[in-house]
């Protein structure tokens, strides 16, 4: 219970330090969204009235405190450039990028795991070197030039995939929910699932690669330091197969440090969603993001970061329990 | 694996056959919509997402490609003898998306609304010139306020755009903004931001009919996804691409292209600060510059080199205004200001890069230039809000790149708000250049005010308080079959895309 508590603690701490930074960084950088929206002839008094009626006419820390304030009651203000209330478009464009990192997350994890286990099981050099070459280069080229590639090649040699877009524009949806992914693979409707996967797949393919890379670096590593551990040699005396030494032994104490890579990752992930979604049109929070700093939509850019930040400790949190649950010596720890 | 890939293959085909309906129009489009109301907050003054508000909305006016003035929503307008009271004549038989009929209530209201400083209008300063405001049968009358002489060419501008009362009162502005609805010749049907948005031919409208049933805006920002849509026949349409790539697409089978000078035009700001207050150097800059070679060798021609802030679609441009390319003459003015090529003059240049096409490239080239003649300038990369920032303050660099959209075409919204001192957007700030502009606000007789502002023009070229370079030209590419009108101003109306 006071573990609980002085978690639940940490994480109002921290997002009250990531709010603070953010909310002066913001408001000293260069450019202002009402000199954006400024047009010819508008005069001081234009320019006067706009910042009051957007509240910028205010110190910054008594804007502060009145976002403080209005947050306590769960309102994050309105989006200068969408007119909407902030809390409503995050909510809205959430599920799209949940759905996109996970997906992009069991791309990189069975990539990984495929390749890691093939080559520590054929125990033979081209593989090693196959996999070495492959996760060096997914990890050297990063996943906006990735994202440019598939494009290239889609127009060379698959001009029937799409490129933009969550699903096909010319086709009405409907979805009670904002993840279509998921509620189409629960309403069984395996049809619209395929046709979501063909629009999902380039965008996840290219933020999951170099995550791929670097799982498969560290997972084959691991492999391979277990493989060489005086437990897998009693396995194999026993006359287990190389195969099911991988997999039953060595694969278990592999985890561990695949977990800590992967949950630090992973929040490198969600960063990379900004440049990704805004390559493939897909309308999640990272493009949403990206137009709100373009257009210095500051309540909308705010609560972006809140909620990446709320997601990041969020993921800390469960890769410690992942770590605590496959390391039993962290269960017992004091 | 032929099952896996199964359901895949069928909805890929299933696409194949979609793209060969012959009703609907795909534009790949350069810029994301994030807001339906075109009169109030950032999306109002963005002049690139107008092209989606002139296809679901009507304005007060409308301008033909050509960037002429024709009827919109108002057939007839004018002021009276002594400019103390205008008339607006709304017109007969236009109705909104829901079915309603478009009435000079939604008129007046419109204009009412977007002259109040609490709605948040950007440009309340001009519609508050217009009040008291008076309706008899379809003629509105109105007083003037502040008599200002483009308010008419403005009611074909920025913000411009009659809005349903009643629906609008009804609904408010967040249900506006999720369900909107306009006069215009296509309706909302479906909007994802950062996306798409897919409009339906409306039926009722006052107008032609557009030929395409269905519309679909892709919101593509980046550039080599909007090639590779109208390369694969994702997409019918698309603009603003390299021009390399316009090049290419254009002389493929199966795909044409259209460019056109649009009302867009790429200038060195120059502030009246440090050794820009120095005719001679100011002077030299202009001179030093060969924009003919900047248009051939970066633009592969698409560009129009300019002299003024005036380009050759503009009610003030006059060809008899220009600045020579002179190295010479650059060196002469130099070297009676002490500088040299051993010596230059230095200052720091400021530039965006990307935001237009080879912007960093071109002030790249200008810079090689002036060093020629004696002219040190250090780049400095600044992105939009920045630029937007700086110029409000009047911080900008001693030399600053931008671009700069007028598609009225009017000298005030040119040469009139970027050199006029008081103007949060001038970065010349000097009492013989307001001294010329001042008078021309309230101007009446039309004629004297061109006129004035040629004037203007050419004491700004002599002196050389701002360095027009060159009026942008907008690419578009198109797949076979079909018919575009490019305009002036910059717009890719699908009401203005037909099938051959």
């Amino acid at each position: 219970m006071a573990r609980l508590l002085v978690t639940i603690g940490s994480i109002f701490l921290t997002l009250l330090g990531v709010s603070v930074v953010t909310f002066v960084i913001l408001r000293l950088v260069p450019g202002d969204p009402i000199s954006m929206m400024l047009p010819p002839g508008a005069t001081d008094e234009v320019r006067a009235n706009l910042e009051r009626l957007y509240g910028l006419d205010r110190s910054i820390p008594a804007q502060y405190v009145i976002w403080l304030r209005n947050v306590a009651w769960l309102d994050f203000g309105m989006s200068t450039q969408f007119r909407l209330p902030v809390m409503e478009i995050i909510l809205d464009r959430l599920p799209a990028t949940l759905e996109l990192v996970l997906l992009a997350s069991l791309i990189a994890l069975a990539l990984a795991f495929a390749f890691s286990i093939l080559a520590v099981w054929l125990q033979v050099d081209s593989a090693t070197l196959a996999t070495d070459g492959l996760a060096g280069l997914a990890q050297a080229i990063p996943d906006f030039l990735w994202a440019l590639i598939f494009i290239l090649a889609v127009t060379l040699f698959a001009p029937m995939m799409p490129i933009s877009g969550r699903f096909d524009p010319r086709t009405a949806q409907d979805f009670a929910t904002n993840f279509y992914l998921l509620e189409s693979l629960v309403t069984f409707r395996f049809d619209a699932f395929a046709e979501l996967m063909r629009y999902a797949v380039l965008p996840a393919l290219a933020l999951g690669l170099p995550l791929a890379a670097g799982i498969t670096r560290v997972l084959k590593g691991a492999l391979e330091e277990a493989m060489a551990q005086d437990y897998v040699m009693l396995a194999q005396t026993k006359g287990k197969s190389r195969l099911g030494i991988v997999l039953g032994e060595a694969l278990r104490n592999a985890m561990i440090p695949t977990i800590a890579l992967t949950s630090v990752q992973l929040t490198f992930l969600i960063g990379g969603t900004v440049l990704i979604e805004r390559q493939f049109s897909w309308p999640g929070i990272g493009s949403t993001a990206i137009s709100a700093v373009i257009n210095r939509d500051l309540p909308l850019i705010q609560g972006i970061v809140l909620v990446f930040a709320l997601i990041f400790i969020l993921i800390n949190l469960a890769s410690n329990e992942l770590y605590r649950a496959a390391d039993p010596r962290l269960r017992t720890a004091r | 694996m032929k099952k896996l890939l199964g359901p895949l293959a069928g909805t890929a085909l299933a696409a194949n056959v979609a793209f060969a309906d012959d009703s609907t129009l795909t534009i790949a489009y350069n810029v994301s919509l994030p807001s339906w109301d075109a009169t109030v907050g950032v999306s109002a003054v963005n002049p690139t997402i107008q092209s989606i508000y002139k296809s679901v909305y009507d304005q007060y006016i409308d301008q033909n490609p050509d960037l002429s003035f024709r009827p919109g929503l108002l057939t007839e307008w004018g002021w009276n003898e002594d400019r103390s009271k205008v008339f607006m004549e709304v017109r007969e038989g236009a109705s909104w998306h829901n079915g309603d009929s478009v009435t000079p209530a939604d008129v007046v209201w419109s204009l009412e609304r977007a002259g109040k400083e609490e709605t948040g209008n950007p440009i309340q300063f001009l519609w508050s010139t217009l009040g008291n405001f008076t309706v008899d049968g379809n003629r509105i009358e109105a007083d003037v306020l502040r008599f200002d002489p483009t308010i008419f060419k403005w009611m074909a501008f920025l913000t411009a755009y009659v809005l349903p009362k009643d629906y609008y009162t009804e609904v408010g502005a967040e249900g506006f903004e999720k369900a909107p609805i306009g006069s215009g010749p296509y309706k909302v049907d479906e909007y994802v931001a950062n996306s798409f948005v897919r409009l339906k031919r409306y039926d009722g409208y006052w107008g032609d009919a557009p030929e395409f049933e269905t519309v679909i805006f892709k919101f593509l920002p980046d550039a080599s996804a909007r090639v590779a849509e109208v390369e694969t026949g994702a997409s019918d349409i698309t603009l603003e691409i390299p021009y390399e790539e316009y090049d290419r697409l254009a002389a493929k089978d199966g795909l044409n292209g259209v460019t056109t000078p649009v009302s867009d035009i790429g200038m060195i700001f120059i502030n009246d600060v440090g050794v820009m207050e120095d005719a001679n150097v100011r002077k030299a800059a202009a001179h030093a510059i060969n924009k003919n070679l900047i248009v051939d060798r970066l633009l592969r021609g698409y560009g129009v080199p300019i002299d003024t802030l005036q380009a050759p679609e503009y009610a003030a441009f006059t060809a008899e205004t220009t600045v020579a390319y002179d190295p010479e003459r650059s060196k002469e003015l130099l070297a009676a200001s002490g500088y040299s090529p051993d010596n230059p003059v230095k200052f720091k240049i400021q530039t965006t890069r990307g935001f237009k096409p080879k912007d960093y490239e071109m002030i790249q080239a200008v810079t090689g230039m002036w060093k020629r003649v004696g002219i040190e300038a250090e780049i400095e990369v600044y992105e939009i809000a920045k630029h937007f920032d700086l110029r409000a303050r009047d911080a900008l660099a001693p030399a600053a790149f931008y671009n700069w959209g007028n598609s009225i075409g009017d000298p005030s919204t040119s040469t009139g708000f970027s050199m006029f001192g008081p103007s949060p957007h001038s970065t010349w700030d000097t009492d013989d250049v307001d001294a010329m502009i001042g008078p021309l606000w309230g101007e009446d007789d039309e004629d004297a005010r061109i006129a004035g502002y040629q004037k203007v023009d050419a004491y700004i070229a002599e002196n050389a308080m701002v360095i027009p370079l060159l009026q942008f030209v907008q690419p578009i590419v198109y797949r076979d079959g079909l018919s575009v009108t490019p305009h002036v101003a910059n717009f890719l109306l699908p009401q203005n895309v037909s099938r051959n």
